[in-house]
């Protein structure tokens, strides 16, 4: 139903991780995007900053409402993708290609699930 | 345990993302999204499932009487097939919900309201009726559904000659047969667009809905949600109750002067309005001048003090602008003036700006 590529892991609050060349490259799920409607503002951490798994580093609104984003690792932020500020309907359009922050001094501190997994939790959320 | 309009399963079989609103399952929108559904309406048309919706009807000899007991505005004198604006006060002037009156014949009169306050109002209207006015609450026996947008004429003249369309703005027509359905016609609407919003028996529902979306598609016609009612109301500044007002805020200081005749002989709630005097506050419209989105029930504040607090607020898609509607403190409601909004935590700068947000050229 929702678009999980096998190549990622993911954490149950709806965020993906791809590592790139030793980052940790950031985004939210096809899942959380459908969620959370037309997506009209993106609130982004800086460049420098620590992130720490399973606390909030962004925040998300659609003309609904205001979603936290959370960390799915550890780690300081060593790239943050700028275009979301200007075009955060991006989210929605492409979740997989708008990835939110890039980390370094990356720490795996939470448990992360492959895509099977990931596609099982949103099925239970989707059911309740 | 939420109700089912009689169009809930359409709204499924459309992939509406169902919500509990007003203890009714709704769709808040469809897989089109808020923002398109928006623009649907100002650009084309849009049609919503507003079943939910509260009906009274008012008859007998002193209806108009009760009606002009009960409610801020003046029925008296009004030509049959007029709908009217009003507002139900409790006697401390606050707001016990806002409704429009439809006049079809001089001993009967047919109200609509906000379906969380049906009941509520139900009881305080049977409470102060005078002798002579039967009401009756009507609601589980209609549906209602809203086609808005500037192409909404050329969809219904489809559908019926033009003699059963009503003409004028806040004007209704009765016993119109659209196929075969007994309707109630009415130029009237929560959108800021023009359009009509349709009442017919339950079972009459589904065929309705199907033939209006048939009917509009090749003129752009989309069914539309909760989502895009909202956007659309907030940004044609029309008030919602639970937010613009409610029991403890009265109609003037809402701003809604409009629907309030304080040279009417008498009307429930007129006394405290007159003792709580001029009010010192009042409804204006903010725009963010820094990043971020206001929501509803955050404080606003010019330097250190508390000026008011936000009733309703979002990204309007079609100004593209975050915007919201504040009640504050009237000394600082000039047209310019700079406020800071408390958005979870951070002060972020906003501009008090004209009402409404959009208007639709004529």
């Amino acid at each position: 139903m929702f678009n999980t590529p096998e190549e990622l892991r993911y954490a149950k609050t709806h965020e993906w991780v791809r590592e790139e060349e030793g980052l940790a490259v950031i985004g939210l799920t096809d899942y959380a995007q459908d969620a959370l409607g037309d997506i009209v503002f993106v609130n982004l951490p800086m460049e420098g900053d620590a992130v720490t798994a399973g606390e909030s580093f962004a925040d998300v609104e659609s003309v609904k409402a205001v979603s936290d984003v959370y960390a799915p690792v550890s780690g300081t932020v060593a790239e943050v993708n700028e275009e979301l500020l200007d075009n955060p309907a991006l989210i929605n359009e492409d979740p997989y290609g708008a990835w939110f922050i890039k980390v370094r001094e990356v720490r795996y501190d939470e448990e992360l699930l492959d895509a099977e997994a990931y596609q099982k939790v949103c099925e239970e959320e989707h059911e309740a | 345990m939420e109700l089912k309009t009689p169009l809930y399963d359409e709204h499924v079989a459309l992939g509406g993302k169902i919500v509990p609103f007003a203890g009714y399952l709704l769709p808040v929108q469809y897989p089109t999204g808020v923002i398109k559904e928006h623009m649907a309406v100002r650009t084309a048309a849009g049609l919503f499932d507003v079943s939910h919706m509260g009906e009274i009807t008012f008859r007998g000899p002193t209806a108009l009487q009760s009606l002009n007991h009960l409610i801020t505005n003046d029925y008296t004198n009004m030509p049959v097939g007029k709908v009217r604006y009003g507002i139900l006060c409790n006697e401390k002037g606050g707001v016990i919900d806002d409704l429009i009156v439809y006049k079809f014949a001089e001993d009967y009169y047919f109200v609509v309201v906000n379906a969380s306050n049906r009941h509520k109002d139900f009881e305080h209207m049977k409470k102060n009726i005078l002798e002579g006015t039967e009401i009756a609450d009507i609601s589980d026996d209609l549906a209602q559904v809203a086609l808005q947008g500037p192409r909404s004429f050329e969809i219904m003249a489809q559908l019926l000659p033009e003699e059963d369309i009503p003409q004028k703005y806040y004007t209704a027509k009765e016993h119109v047969s659209i196929d075969g359905m007994d309707c109630i016609i009415s130029y009237t609407g929560y959108t800021g667009e023009k359009g009509f919003e349709i009442y017919t028996a339950p079972q009459n529902a589904v065929k309705l809905w199907r033939l209006l979306l048939k009917t509009g598609e090749p003129y752009g016609l989309i069914p539309c949600g909760l989502g895009a009612r909202d956007t659309l109301r907030l940004e044609a500044a029309m008030p919602l109750y639970g937010h613009e007002m409610d029991d403890e805020i009265t109609p003037l200081e809402a701003d809604m002067n409009y629907g309030v005749k304080m040279n009417k002989e008498e009307f429930i709630g007129k006394k405290a309005l007159e003792e709580r005097g001029e009010p010192q506050i009042t409804r204006v419209g903010l725009q963010m001048i820094d990043r971020g989105i206001m929501r509803e029930h955050q404080d606003v504040y010019v330097g250190e003090e508390k000026i008011g607090h936000t009733t309703s607020g979002t990204m309007c898609p079609c100004v593209n602008k975050a915007v919201a509607m504040a009640l504050i403190d009237k000394k600082y409601s000039e047209i310019g003036q700079i406020v800071e909004v408390d958005v979870r935590g951070r002060k972020l700068k906003a501009e008090v700006v004209a009402l409404p947000f959009y208007k639709r050229e004529k």
